[in-house]
């Protein structure tokens, strides 16, 4: 074996290696082997595009689950690779049963508060479809057709 | 030699040695060296039915099974590099056959070598800064519940929790950009990931900082330092590492 070319330094005066891979934060792991790394032309082709998505995916998932949700963009919740729960979308599914509990605990709230429209009016008289939002910004997010975004 | 039931999977091109990682590898396999002069590409022997082109596109969309490789793959090139300068190659580089990897490192060893050359000495370290705990002592006092407007009290107390929720990452967002600064000039490259939504990190605080660091072993000490720093009331501050130089092996970098 030889190093020729390059000096090698001297590791004696290194801390331990600290790392253990097996506590190592999936997400940690993902960022830097999906999207670090030299790249390099294989002889199999790896679907680059199937790649990419998935690469968007976990993307989403890193930057923010809720502002990506605030887009429109929920396939995860109906991609079972992604999500525990059932999205069978049926109206039954323990999301629809939980956004709806949401939606009329709000409602409650609003109509125990009566007096809400002083503050923000017009947001308790929303159409029934739109649970009541916090932040108004929120509601200008489109709302797109639900289902895997392929 | 490998077969055509074969494939051969490239974890990292290292500068020589002489030791395999132990493994296993993301098939299960030891993994091996192939040396052409002073390089070594650190290969394993996986079973091409399961790494073909469908195989692979599948496993891609399998967070299960992607998981698994991801975990091998990173293990195999941490291993790979405990003693030597190593480049972690991205997940899911195949080769036909050994000769395929020899041919790649012959044509291509003055670009492995420049960015050996750049990793040589240095090791990534990474910061993930999420918002900290300050708020819990300064809390304003909340307007009381109001027994005539139960609704205007209500609504309120939320936007005063709001803007005090905001102020809180605004702080942490501020110490997080000057450790960010001061960890800069510590290392020689730094890179910023995408934050990290909570069901991700763990963490029930927001992140308001991602970002690996190429910092040379004899500035270590100083970079954890600045690190040890930071403002423990605005933010909390997670070390990640050492880790393989994935995140500064562009071609194009200097």
């Amino acid at each position: 074996m030889t190093s020729g070319g390059l000096p090698v330094p001297g590791r004696t005066a290194r801390p331990p290696d600290t790392h253990r891979q097996e506590s190592t934060n999936l997400a940690d792991i993902l960022e830097r082997v999906l999207d670090k790394g030299i790249v390099i032309a294989g002889d199999i082709r790896v679907n680059v595009l199937d790649i990419e998505l998935l690469t968007i995916k976990i993307r989403l998932l890193v930057a923010s689950v809720d502002k990506a949700r605030e887009m429109g963009i929920d396939w995860w919740e109906h991609d079972t690779s992604l999500s525990s729960g059932n999205g069978s979308g049926d109206g039954t599914s323990p999301k629809s049963l939980a956004e709806e509990n949401r939606r009329l605990r709000e409602r409650i709230e609003a109509l125990e508060a009566g007096t809400v429209a002083e503050l923000e009016e017009g947001e308790a008289d929303e159409g029934e479809g739109e649970p009541v939002e916090e932040e108004p910004v929120r509601r200008t997010a489109a709302r797109r057709p639900q289902g895997r975004r392929r | 030699m490998t077969t055509v039931d074969e494939l051969v999977w490239l974890y990292a091109i290292r500068l020589g040695g002489l030791d395999a990682p132990a493994g296993p590898g993301v098939d299960g396999e030891p993994p091996r060296l192939l040396t052409e002069g002073d390089l070594v590409a650190v290969v394993g022997t996986v079973a091409a039915p399961r790494f073909d082109e469908a195989a692979l596109a599948a496993s891609m969309e399998d967070l299960v099974r992607l998981e698994g490789l991801a975990r091998a793959h990173h293990a195999v090139v941490v291993e790979a590099g405990r003693e030597r300068p190593t480049a972690p190659v991205r997940l899911a580089t195949l080769y036909r056959d050994d000769a395929a990897v020899r041919r790649l490192l012959a044509d291509r060893s003055a670009d492995f070598l420049r960015v050996l050359r750049r990793v040589a000495g240095h090791r990534e370290w990474g910061v993930k800064v999420y918002v900290g705990p300050e708020v819990a002592q300064e809390a304003p006092a909340l307007p009381a519940p109001d027994a005539g407007r139960p609704g205007t009290s209500y609504l309120l107390r939320r936007r005063e929790t709001r803007d005090r929720d905001e102020r809180r990452r605004e702080h942490a967002r501020e110490s997080a950009e000057s450790l960010h600064a001061a960890l800069v000039e510590r290392s020689a490259a730094a890179h910023r990931f995408a934050l990290q939504d909570a069901r991700l990190s763990g963490r029930a605080e927001e992140m308001v900082l991602n970002a690996g660091y190429l910092v040379a072993d004899e500035r270590e000490e100083a970079f954890r330092a600045a690190v040890a720093e930071s403002a423990p009331e605005r933010i909390r501050v997670e070390l990640t590492g050492p880790w393989p130089a994935f995140s500064f092996t562009d071609w194009e970098q200097p």
